[in-house]
């Protein structure tokens, strides 16, 4: 077993294709609105309409798959006011189904929205980073299901040395908030000036109204 | 795993859809249910033959097959066709209703009048093949035929006269050997999604090579997001006005590879122009205003046709000219129109030009090619019946038969056809109702009983197309049906898949061959369907045909089945389209009539003087842009001012998996429209909004991004029909909004070709 699983993700090669997103839903018999698993598009850029009917543009867009991302310093676990959520010696982070009142103080103070309420349940759930298999050497789901293996699972310590762990891609929250186990491959548009202005263009997708 | 350990089995699968890719599965059953769905996880996924990974429809299976929307017994229509009203019969009484009809219908207007629609929602089973009706009606005295798909009828016939061959592309891992690449049209990021076909080996030699990729597209595709070093916006519909712009640049200042146009081409200046055409007919003469329209289609012409700046078609140009080799490719987009086989041989133009054709690290402007193994199909036999219309144009053949000939709508094997389809056999298939274009003709043709006279369904799910049934079969799904399943053709892999069947058949579904023989039976042909064997025994026939293919493969199929699925990397470098005529014109010539490439189509120029087009279309023998019934006129302020396209979108393959609730939640169905028009009608990111034109009008929520251009409204196609009230869609189906006007070479389906108006949608209180 890994000391502190992370993910890591090329969002270089992302296509947003959201298989992990469903590969998640399949492992984890999820209902719709219960999101262990989300795929943010990002994206921006303006229109120039030149008189002859042409027109100049700057628009780009990337995506960003985004679990949970087990933090160093998960500030989930310290807002719980019930200790149902916690961390396990590998970093991960779990609830504890006995424990949770479903208050969705996690949720409210996660800057990921990784917590997710379970209406039926009544409770929040969460990925657990499929830690069965991570026990058995496998891979968790959404990885090994990756189309384009651009998510990808492995020790922080290594991902972060060989990729850097700093300093966050728009619109990812600064890591000094939580200190997420989770690195990221920068992708190209992330650099552009006009990057800053861009949105989250998928809302509907990554929460319910 | 441990986790394997609490199943009671695991099984291999497929997903057998048309999507390009043929995705292994693994079932985890318990309990008679599949519980989990994983990937290939065989080889080693460092080298080839990769891990096919199946992409989000084919992990998310078990909620499409436990859907609501299963059918699960034998219907049989009560109210008037198209209602939707059933009632529960038993299968005898559906298969004597079958076999009474079909009696009677051949007996009273001949074969001809059966057809066995257009159809791909089961592909890639070899026993579970639609093959099956087309053999029993061979078997029966033969059925209409049909040519053309509704995926490629448009580039199909402009590789046909340009190349004479089919399948001419370089494979896309042969990017690693150029020094551009440029793809109109053409997104593998969201139409060939598996994780070991097109799209993954895309990834690969991007990787590796760092090529520049450039995407022409009037949307900013996810392969434009994922792979794109410049996206370029192009208005609909334009891309041969562009290849104009394109060519007098290469033309005017020296970039194109004259050898080669010399040699191995047909028409590019006067020197190679068939001698019995009169002078000034040569391409070179139409780029340059020497041709009868006198106008140079310089950047500055094409410019405000196509929405891209005169000075960034040059650059572009030159970019082109100069990069060697350059990977110029295009998807099935810009065929998909009004005049798509003019788009289609105007971008294989590019190549012809700068002498790309036929080289490592070049391509022939078709798609990028494929690889795979020749395995075969079940023998389907001869057809009697010679006839045969472009798929395309079916409810013509229902509605005027008689106004469907050679010269107007592409019939093959008759001048004009006699018969009207009375029988339609629908096999998987929505092209019924919701893929065939004008879903309010459609319906009011079908609505008209004594016009087509029996339509049987047999289909997993409660679709549009089923709802307008006389007789509906519930048919067993890839769950419940062993079967043999190879590669598709945008994989560069061989594969075979021993599916197996995991569960038992939901309701009363049975297979299509149990039902194409108990119809043989009763129709007094039994012996000769069957050959005496069952569904699974013709499974472990088939597998002994593949051996002959690949005697490598297990005596034993059982051994076989153990395995489970066997891939084949593709051999050596990776395959140059056309290598043998680049390399040898003389000895290796092509298929055409002059074995050259048909830049000027003397087949083309004879059939525009004696094909019979509606005003506004016109066949040219040279790949020229002229507008269509789809173009916007800026002389006039027009009521539908917007271009609407229908991309293929990752929450479906065409219409198959719609109703799956995970897909939806993942990626809804929404109409994408710039900031710009939007702004102007006052519509909000997620509004609801309705979109309408004369065909007809649908409701479906907004996605306000700058990744669509101004003017284009891009409306993801496939989604499942649901008329509302006076007969508006529900649901953002597209073909509400698209014409059953063919295009004039293929008489194929122009559904990227649409004018609309949208508004924000006012519910009246
Ligand atoms: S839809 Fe195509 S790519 Fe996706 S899983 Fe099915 S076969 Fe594979």
């Amino acid at each position: 077993m890994l000391k502190r699983p992370a993910f890591y993700l090329d969002t270089q090669i992302c296509t947003g294709c959201k298989t992990c997103i469903i590969a998640c839903k399949d492992k984890h018999d999820l209902p719709a609105g219960v999101r262990w698993r989300r795929v943010v598009e990002f994206t921006g850029g303006d229109w120039d309409c030149l008189p002859d009917g042409t027109f100049n543009q700057n628009v780009f867009a990337y995506y960003i798959s985004v679990s949970c991302n087990h933090c160093q310093d998960p500030v989930c676990v310290k807002a719980c006011p019930s200790k149902a959520m916690h961390q396990d010696d590998h970093g991960i982070v779990t609830v504890d189904p006995e424990k949770c009142v479903g208050c969705r103080y996690c949720e409210w103070v996660c800057p990921y929205s990784a917590p997710q309420f379970d209406k039926k349940l009544g409770r929040m759930t969460k990925c657990d980073f499929c830690r069965e298999d991570l026990q058995q050497g496998a891979p968790p789901a959404c990885v090994a299901g990756c189309p384009t293996r651009a998510l990808q699972f492995g020790e922080y310590d290594q991902l972060a040395a060989e990729y850097g762990s700093d300093p966050p891609m728009i619109p990812m929250p600064p890591t000094a908030l939580t200190k997420p186990s989770f690195v990221l491959e920068t992708h190209r548009d992330a650099q552009l000036e006009h990057a800053r202005k861009g949105t989250i263009g998928n809302p509907e997708e990554v929460k319910d109204a | 795993m441990n986790t394997i350990r609490t199943y009671d089995k695991v099984v291999w699968s497929t997903c057998n859809v048309n999507c390009g890719s043929r995705c292994p599965v693994r079932l985890f059953v318990k309990a008679g249910r599949v519980v989990r769905i994983e990937s290939d996880n065989t080889g080693d996924d460092a080298s080839r033959p990769h891990e096919i990974r199946a992409c989000l429809r084919g992990r998310g299976l078990r909620r499409w097959v436990y859907s609501k929307d299963r059918l699960q017994h034998p219907l049989k229509r009560i109210g008037k066709r198209g209602e939707g009203r059933f009632e529960r019969i038993s299968w005898d009484q559906a298969l004597d209703t079958i076999a009474t009809e079909l009696e009677r219908i051949l007996k009273q207007y001949g074969n001809e009048a059966v057809f066995r629609i257009y159809g791909t929602g089961n592909l890639g089973g070899v026993v579970s093949s639609r093959d099956q009706v087309d053999r029993l009606m061979h078997i029966l005295g033969g059925r209409l035929n049909l040519h053309n798909s509704y995926s490629t009828a448009q580039i199909y016939h402009a590789m046909h006269y340009t190349y004479g061959e089919k399948e001419t592309g370089n494979n896309i891992s042969d990017l690693v050997n150029s020094k551009l690449a440029v793809f109109f049209g053409n997104n593998p990021a969201e139409t060939r999604m598996c994780g070991g076909g097109t799209v993954r080996d895309l990834v690969l030699a991007k990787q590796q090579s760092g090529v520049r990729i450039i995407v022409i597209d009037p949307r900013h595709t996810d392969t434009a997001a994922g792979f794109a070093d410049e996206w370029i916006p192009i208005r609909p519909g334009t891309d041969a006005a562009l290849v104009g712009g394109l060519a007098h640049v290469l033309i005017t200042e020296g970039l194109v590879d004259q050898g080669f146009l010399d040699s191995h081409c047909l028409g590019y200046d006067q020197a190679t122009m068939p001698r019995d055409i009169p002078p000034g007919n040569s391409y070179k003469a139409y780029i340059l205003g020497e041709g009868p329209d006198r106008i140079p289609k310089t950047p500055e012409w094409a410019a405000p046709i196509t929405g891209i700046p005169a000075r960034r078609i040059t650059r572009l140009a030159r970019e082109i000219g100069t990069a060697r080799p350059a990977y110029i490719t295009q998807g099935w987009g810009p065929q998909r129109h009004a005049a798509g086989e003019q788009s289609a041989r105007a971008i294989c133009m590019l190549p012809i030009l700068t002498g790309n054709v036929g080289m490592p690290g070049g391509n022939s402007g078709d798609r990028e090619g494929p690889f795979g193994i020749p395995f075969p199909g079940i023998p389907v036999g001869d057809n009697p019946v010679k006839t045969s219309i472009p798929c395309f144009m079916w409810t013509r053949a229902i509605d005027a038969p008689h106004n469907l000939t050679a010269l107007n709508g592409g019939l093959r094997g008759r001048e004009r056809l006699t018969t009207p389809i009375k029988f339609i056999w629908n096999f998987a298939s929505n092209t019924l109702i919701n893929q065939h274009s004008d879903i309010n003709r459609t319906k009011e043709i079908l609505r008209n009983e004594k016009k087509c006279e029996m339509i049987v369904v047999i289909d997993n799910m409660m679709t549009a197309s089923a709802r307008f049934a006389d007789i509906l079969l519930p048919a067993t799904s890839s769950f419940e049906e062993s079967d043999l399943c190879y590669q598709s053709y945008g994989m560069e892999l061989g594969t075979l898949i021993m599916r197996q069947k995991a569960i038992e058949p939901l309701g009363e579904s049975r297979t299509l061959f149990d039902i194409c023989a108990q119809v043989a039976k009763r129709m007094g042909v039994a012996e000769n369907f069957t050959e005496g064997r069952n569904h699974d025994q013709w499974v472990e026939y088939m597998y002994h045909q593949c051996r002959k293919v690949k005697p490598e493969l297990p005596e034993n199929y059982r051994d076989a089945v153990e395995t489970g699925i066997f891939k084949w990397a593709r051999p050596g470098e990776p395959r140059v389209g056309l290598k043998e005529f680049r390399n040898d014109p003389v000895s290796n010539p092509l298929n055409t009539p002059s074995g050259k490439i048909e830049i000027f189509s003397p087949r083309l120029w004879d059939m525009a003087q004696t094909w019979e087009l509606p005003k506004g279309d016109v066949i040219t023998a040279l790949p020229e842009y002229h507008p269509t019934w789809g173009n916007l006129d800026p002389e006039r302020s027009p009521m539908y001012p917007l271009q609407c396209i229908g991309h293929h979108y990752k929450q479906r393959t065409h219409s198959t998996y719609d109703n799956n609730p995970w897909l939806e939640e993942a990626a809804p169905q929404m109409v994408w429209m710039n900031p710009l028009d939007a702004r102007q009608r006052d519509i909000h990111h997620r509004d609801t909004v309705r979109i309408f034109n004369t065909f007809g009008q649908t409701m479906v929520r907004a996605k306000v991004t700058p990744r669509i251009m101004p003017g284009v409204l891009s409306l993801p196609q496939g989604a499942w029909h649901r008329e509302v009230a006076g007969g508006v869609d529900a649901n953002g189906s597209i073909n509400v909004l698209t014409s059953q006007r063919p295009s004039p070479i293929a008489k194929g389906n122009p559904q990227h070709t649409n004018l609309v108006q949208v508004e924000k949608f006012q519910e009246k209180s």
